[in-house]
């Protein structure tokens, strides 16, 4: 058996090229999230009047950089690490040519680090450069041209992956001419053909619009306009963080609880189900709108509610195939198998525990969908409670469990310390129980999100589920909590990098149960897929996008900017672009030193 | 393509969870009654509220037998009129719009609560309970002020709101 073992070899013995780029990708992913702990801490403990260590009009920087770097650099570098895996594993053969693969990274890695100076640059009043217009970056509000155009850089990068990952199956596909596609590369290119239609209204927005705005080509934009475009992509960039969640969920938990996923088939269906149906929803996020009809809310209402459709059935194939583990490991009984199941291993405990917050985070995700009760939580900090759960839970801590995972094979390193891994899984789903719970019930009482200080001085907030002080404590202890697992994640990776390499750290995966012959031909049709994403998205959006330029023009009705870097704005370029330019040398040099 | 049973029940279950919260928001429009702020209002001139004939003077007007316009103007940082006083047991129209960026329009522990876009104006209709001081919040992102942007509205009986019109002194 232990023979059989170390004649396996594990990835990186296999593809070395690729498992530095799938290191890369991570490590990159890892010190985002880092930085988004720091300043998770710094706001926790601020908004509930616990420490302040920063005045309130900072604030916002700390706000705009948690969630940028927690919702676009730790997740989507993670993202094309996993996915570089998942391709070139399924696959079983490198990538074309790893040249485009070091670029792509390289180009993401420079955007994100352009978008990350013009917000830091917010700390420093001297330097004459903000982007404090967080995540969403709502016009009027103006951001330093550097945060739009480092963010253009990054989806490129992006884009740019997303081509190498297809050329590499087109390769493969003319080796293989008559197999079918290999689950998790079906599930990558499923996950990325969504992904290019959601950002290219993103990116439309940013270089038609915001982008000229800033640097005072354009007088004005249309913030309705402007506004719509963001939700067109920033729904969908939700099931960007979540796909690869759903692929470990799907093809590698199973394993580790002892079995195989249950059906290859409902696999593919779900994968299908959300790039047709996760971009045509985005007008949820803007309910609350004036100046878009209330027909088209409807319609975008009924979408979301069908998108619960591949979640729910997730559920279900994840449960099963977890059982079917357990009861391949000697489980019986109606739910005495939940026995049986490797609690010990942090992997599995993780993602389990990351699968039950994204059930909680359903529930709440179904009230923020039903359009009329929205009223009474829309931009409370339930909202942020929710997608604590799904993005901050379901993906971070499947991210963070799947890494104790895949690390070793990538790198041929054990991990330092699983116990510590256990515990710090553990310590996540804690903090974030409390964190939160007490965000939703806040939220319930109308507390809003967003801000320095919830605490206001004309009037006390109604009594619900515990006073406001009370549910702050409990959001303050769960964000400490978070913020010490992040740490303690780290350490133990930075202490698993310094273990010596040894071999026998391989793992395979075996197939489905119900296996991919089972299965339509049809699914595979990824043409046919993208074309009805294409019709469902123009039905859903020609209409409401059209009624928003004819009611405010395409450059908007008479709005101003706020505040505005059309003077300084040259003089500021030159100004970041040379340290920038050094900066990003000693990053590479360093990045390429840990990884090699 | 095999589908298990138990796999056909569940996908069953789901389908009806789905039409049920489909139903139940439907229900709430024709039902209750709860409408969206939608595009009943026409897009307004944002840096010309002073010469627009509601906003330049944000204000409380009775409209109807018990029904009552509040024009709301929301700005970096606060909210005109203020505090927004308005009859008890009536029916109250909101017309809110911004001068400036994007802001919230929350009245604090109740589910009036709207975006308000520069440029275009939200209408919200509410029914008013008894007398009561609300907060009313900016739940928006809108600048380095936005903790401080903080209004109220007041809800007083049928006189104490007769006085303070015709006392032409809104505090």
């Amino acid at each position: 058996m232990s023979q059989a073992i170390e004649a396996e070899q594990s990835f990186v013995d296999k593809f070395p090229e690729e498992a530095r780029l799938v290191r890369a990708a991570l490590l990159s992913s890892f010190f985002a999230l880092v930085l988004g702990a720091i300043f998770g801490i710094v706001q926790t403990l601020h908004r509930t009047d616990v420490a302040r260590i920063i005045p309130s009009t900072d604030y916002y920087t700390v706000l705009t950089a948690h969630g940028v770097f927690m919702v676009i650099s730790f997740t989507i570098f993670f993202l094309v690490g996993l996915f570089t895996w998942a391709v070139v594993r399924s696959l079983d053969r490198p990538l074309v040519n790893t040249k485009i693969t070091w670029t792509w990274y390289a180009i993401m890695a420079t955007g994100m680090t352009m978008t990350g100076v013009a917000i830091l640059a917010g700390f420093f009043p001297a330097l004459d450069m903000s982007a404090d217009v967080l995540f969403t970056f709502y016009a009027p509000l103006q951001a330093h041209p550097l945060f739009y155009a480092g963010l253009t850089v990054f989806i490129v990068g992006s884009w740019i992956a997303g081509a190498d990952w297809f050329r590499t199956f087109l390769a493969w596909k003319r080796e293989h001419p008559d197999e079918r596609i290999p689950l998790q590369t079906f599930m990558v290119l499923v996950t990325m053909a969504m992904w290019y239609i959601a950002s290219s209204a993103v990116a439309a927005s940013v270089l038609l619009f915001l982008l000229p705005w800033s640097l005072g080509l354009i007088d004005q934009v249309n913030p309705t306009l402007t506004r719509t475009l963001f939700w067109f992509f920033g729904h969908p960039v939700v099931y960007f963080w979540l796909m690869p969640a759903y692929l470990l969920w799907y093809t590698v938990l199973p394993k580790i609880a002892g079995g195989r996923l249950f059906s290859d088939p409902l696999a593919r269906v779900v994968f299908v189900l959300f790039l047709l149906l996760s971009t045509p929803v985005g007008i949820h996020h803007q309910y609350l709108d004036p100046g878009i009809a209330e027909g088209f809310k409807f319609i975008s209402m009924t979408n979301t509610m069908f998108l619960l459709l591949p979640s729910l059935l997730t559920a279900f194939t994840v449960v099963a195939s977890v059982e079917y583990g357990a009861r391949q490991r000697g489980g019986t009984g109606l739910l005495g198998w939940l026995t049986d199941l490797p609690w010990r291993k942090p992997e599995f405990t993780g993602m389990m525990l990351a699968g039950l917050m994204f059930a909680a985070g359903g529930f709440s995700g179904m009230v923020n969908a039903g359009m009329n009760i929205n009223y009474m939580i829309h931009n409370t900090i339930w909202v942020p409670g929710h997608f604590h759960l799904t993005v901050g839970t379901a993906v971070a801590l499947t991210f963070m469990a799947a890494t104790y995972w895949i690390w070793p094979q990538i790198s041929n390193k054990p991990i330092y310390s699983r116990t510590i891994g256990l515990f710090q899984v553990v310590v996540w789903f804690v903090g974030m129980a409390l964190m939160s719970n007490a965000m939703h019930a806040q939220g319930m009482m109308g507390v809003p999100r967003r801000t320095a200080e919830p605490e206001y001085a004309g009037f006390d907030y109604p009594l619900m589920f515990g006073g406001f002080e009370e549910l702050n404590v409990q959001i303050a202890i769960g964000g400490t909590l978070l913020f010490v697992s992040t740490i303690l994640f780290i350490s133990n990776l930075v202490l698993t990098m310094g273990n010596p390499r040894v071999s026998g750290l391989a793992e395979s995966l075996p197939p489905a149960i119900s296996g991919p012959d089972d299965a339509p031909r049809v699914l595979d049709s990824l043409r046919l897929w993208v074309g009805i994403a294409l019709v469902l998205v123009v039905l859903a959006y020609a209409l409401p996008l059209a009624a928003i330029i004819n009611r405010g023009g395409l450059l908007g009705p008479g709005v101003g900017t706020y505040p505005a870097w059309v003077t300084p704005v040259l003089d500021a370029l030159a100004g970041a672009m040379t340290p920038l330019v050094s900066v990003l040398g000693k990053a590479t040099a360093l990045l390429v030193g840990v990884v090699a | 393509m095999h589908i298990h049973a138990y796999e056909k029940l569940w996908l069953a279950a789901s389908i009806l969870l789905i039409l049920l919260l489909i139903g139940s928001v439907t229900y709430g429009a024709v039902g209750p009654g709860v409408a969206m702020v939608a595009d009943s209002e026409q897009p307004i001139d944002a840096q010309g509220l002073d010469e627009d004939e509601r906003f330049s003077e944000p204000r409380v007007e009775q409209v109807g037998e018990n029904q009552y316009a509040a024009y709301v103007v929301a700005y970096q940082f606060g909210f005109e009129p203020s505090p927004i006083v308005v009859p008890e047991d009536s029916t109250v129209t909101f017309y809110v719009t911004s001068r400036d960026v994007i802001h919230g329009f929350e009245v604090a522990g109740t589910n009036a609560n709207t975006m308000i876009v520069p440029g275009e104006v939200s209408e919200i209709t509410v029914q008013t309970d008894g007398a009561e001081e609300y907060g009313l919040i900016c739940n928006e992102y809108c600048g380095a002020g936005h903790h401080v942007m903080e209004g109220k509205v007041h809800v007083v009986s049928q006189a104490e709101f007769e006085a303070r019109n015709s006392g032409g002194d809104d505090a």
